[in-house]
């Protein structure tokens, strides 16, 4: 068998059933073999497409996402879906050719040093040098890369090494010898101990939900938790979905867009329980203000972050899942009064009646795009799968489509990349046929992957891509409008392709929206069809995200409408 | 503050650049960095010397860690380690120096390793200070040439790394 054909089965082995990727001169063996394989090949129509598609089907199904990309520019198109994946833990493994192991190093034609290039973005790495060990080495990319604190592993192969015939023995491969790898998993009970009398004893208690709890499908967990314990729960962007967006305790997502409750919460509490968080400057705003007098409990997958931006005084190294069920047991042991801080969940609780998330309405009668998120929420009963792009768009999603359940709110949290959310989309649709699957995204970062409409239309994907559009990189604009006297310098693009036309172009179904009485409509026609569909909401053109705390400010220091 | 970071890792290619580009990232200058097959010849071990603040270095310590080919890290503490480097110096050497250089190797527990018509090979081993003061005598003669490892170290008594 050759060595090819054995990674296929390696492959499928790990129970792979779809790759993402593009053939090109260096991966033609490994495309043979594929040609009467039963794993699907999706063939984007740009490598970058392929590695965000691959990152959007494992957020969406939990699996790792394989991405496939050729020598040379065919795998350094991957980085930025590589870098994406490691910057927010998404499970991935990316396969790329590389020139024959005789040319490695002579800058033959196609040829780029993918395993230095991608070193700082991947979890783990390999170049392949025989071709008997494929097999063995793509069992440990998968052990790795959905293992611990999940990201990116990359596998480069020489075009000879995929044609010579090994052998296959799959038990063979499953021997993993990793000396230097071994997350730690169950939390230290002493510590988990110590963290349930500190909540105990609280009287202003937050938790603090991230992508790791999403990524450890702790979301039961932690929604058991926080009811017993009765504490109010705030999400970072990459932990919504995490605790139900709509629950009577969710505060929403806190910090630089956050609810102006959660940001008031977080500065007066004086304990705050994070879990499967980094801590992220978007979230802290300035560090010497935020959660001034707060015990802070820390758990996380990666010792690394613990005590990174935030001192922490309880830390737990752990899965969030396990970590979570045992720190329910301990605090069952205390039997907690729901009555114990009521003065504070009074106090939470006038916050949020004093400054809700407010959809603004506009004088003119514009469509304002926070309104055309909730007509989307309402519409697909807020059981959509929701994947965004990056800027405005993506905040004004996040603050405005109550996402219910984990796994439904696919976003390029870390690196923040525009081009994101569309093959993303692709990629959860094929995960999740099942549901609606929504792409919210700006005009700006839309027409950064908008070829992969022909992939959405080749493999009749019926993702649904609603583009807020402003016809101006808007978050962009919106800091030039706030902090650099309005010189909207490079921002304003008036020079747009006809979406509908182009999107009926393709093959798909183009809509535009410009009235706020013709969003539902539109909205029911378009997401009740089989086909992808393009919907051109011609929002209001300066509208902001509200609030907004300036960079590296206090988070309780709140721009809000109206601000000048 | 002085660090000595004894770092044992698996025996493949691209281990020594993740770790080189690890203390790059963070903005850390590598004093010194020695590499060597170990007992077992899967594993080698990287003796890294560098001068940090403890609190970063205990970051870039963490994401060591995180390397999949990084087995184990220790800070050596000095006062509990023996730590030695190599220094060869091609020094000039005419019939009137000749006999003073060859006592001061002789004081220093050096040796010559070879012998020309104008010039001395000298080589010592010892503790970065040690090497430091042979140098600090050796320069007024005129140093030809120098070559010098980086510093390896291991802990004292039976406790292994």
């Amino acid at each position: 068998m050759n060595a090819a054909r054995t990674l296929l089965e390696a492959l499928k082995h790990e129970g792979v059933e779809v790759v993402f990727g593009y053939p090109g001169g260096n991966v033609i063996p490994l495309y043979d073999a594929l040609y009467d394989f039963d794993i699907t090949n999706i063939l984007a129509r740009h490598e970058q497409g392929a590695a965000h598609a691959a990152d959007g089907y494992a957020r969406a199904s939990g699996k790792v996402g394989v991405c496939i990309g050729t020598s040379g520019p065919g795998a350094t198109n991957l980085v930025t879906g590589i870098a994406n994946a490691y910057l927010d833990s998404v499970p991935m493994v990316a396969i790329t050719g590389q020139v024959r192991s005789n040319l490695i190093g002579t800058d033959a034609f196609q040829e780029a040093d993918i395993f230095g290039i991608t070193l700082p973005v991947v979890k783990h790495s390999y170049l392949v040098q025989r071709a008997e060990d494929i097999p063995s080495i793509i069992h440990e990319a998968f052990y790795i890369a959905s293992t611990g604190r999940k990201g990116p592993v990359l596998v480069d192969i020489p075009v000879d090494l995929q044609r010579v015939d090994i052998d296959f023995d799959p038990a063979k491969a499953q021997k993993i010898v990793l000396p230097g790898y071994k997350p730690t998993v169950k939390g230290h009970p002493k510590q988990i101990r110590t963290a349930a009398h500190a909540i105990a004893a609280a009287e202003r208690p937050i938790i603090f939900a991230g992508g790791g709890v999403v990524s450890a499908d702790a979301a039961e967990e932690l929604r058991e938790l926080a009811i017993y314990a009765h504490i109010p729960v705030t999400t970072s962007l990459t932990g919504i979905g995490g605790f139900p967006g709509d629950h009577l305790l969710s505060l929403g997502m806190l910090g630089m867009h956050g609810t102006q409750y959660a940001n008031y919460a977080v500065t007066n509490c004086d304990l705050i329980f994070g879990v499967g968080v980094r801590f992220d400057d978007r979230v802290t705003g300035k560090l010497e203000t935020f959660a001034p007098d707060a015990t802070v409990i820390h758990v996380d997958v990666d010792p690394a972050e613990i005590s990174k931006n935030v001192n922490v005084d309880i830390p737990i190294v752990g899965d969030a899942k396990k970590v979570l069920a045992a720190l329910l047991v301990e605090l069952k042991k205390l039997g907690l009064s729901s009555e114990r801080h009521l003065p504070w969940m009074e106090q939470v609780a006038s916050w949020k009646e004093a400054h809700p998330m407010i959809v603004s309405q506009d004088d003119d009668g514009e469509l304002m795009p926070e309104y055309v998120v909730r007509k989307i929420w309402e519409v697909t009963n807020g059981e959509a799968i929701v994947c965004t792009e990056v800027g405005q768009n993506q905040m004004w999603a996040a603050q405005h489509y109550l996402v219910k359940h984990p796994r439904r709110f696919v976003t390029s949290g870390g690196l923040g990349t525009m081009g994101f959310g569309f093959p993303a989309s692709i990629g959860a649709k094929l995960a999740r046929p099942d549901l609606t699957v929504v792409d919210i995204a700006g005009d700006g970062s839309f027409q950064m992957t908008i070829q992969e409409l022909a992939t959405a239309v080749d493999y009749g994907l019926a993702v649904k891509v609603c583009i807020l559009n402003n016809q101006y990189l808007g978050m962009v604009r919106q800091w030039q409008e706030l902090f650099w006297t309005r010189r909207y310098s490079a921002t304003c693009v008036t020079c747009q392709p006809d979406f509908v036309k182009l999107a009926e172009a393709y093959g798909a179904e183009g809509y535009r929206v410009t009235r706020p009485d013709e969003v539902e409509e539109v909205l029911r026609v378009a997401l009740s069809s089989d086909a992808p569909a393009v919907i051109d909401f011609r929002v209001k053109r300066e509208a902001n995200v509200w609030p907004m705390v300036p960079a590296g400010g206090s988070i309780d220091q709140m721009m809000v409408e109206g601000t000048s | 503050m002085k660090h000595t970071l004894s770092v044992l890792v698996e025996n493949k290619p691209g281990v020594l650049t993740r770790i080189s580009a690890l203390f790059a990232r963070r903005g850390f200058n590598i004093d010194s960095l020695a590499v060597g097959e170990t007992e077992d010849p899967r594993l080698s071990r990287m003796t890294i010397a560098v001068d940090a603040q403890d609190s970063p270095l205990e970051q870039v310590t963490k994401q060591l860690h995180k390397l999949i080919n990084v087995i184990r890290i220790t800070d050596l503490d000095p006062s509990a380690s023996v730590e030695r480097e190599l220094m060869l110096a091609k020094v000039r050497a005419g019939a009137d120096t000749r006999a003073e250089i060859m006592q001061i190797v002789e004081v220093f527990r050096a040796k010559i390793v070879d012998v020309g018509k104008d010039e001395l090979v000298v080589e010592v081993t010892g503790t970065r200070e040690k090497v430091e003061a042979m140098l600090g005598l050796m320069r007024p003669f005129g140093i030809v040439e120098l070559a010098r490892t980086g510093r390896i170290a291991m802990g004292r008594g039976t406790a292994r790394l």
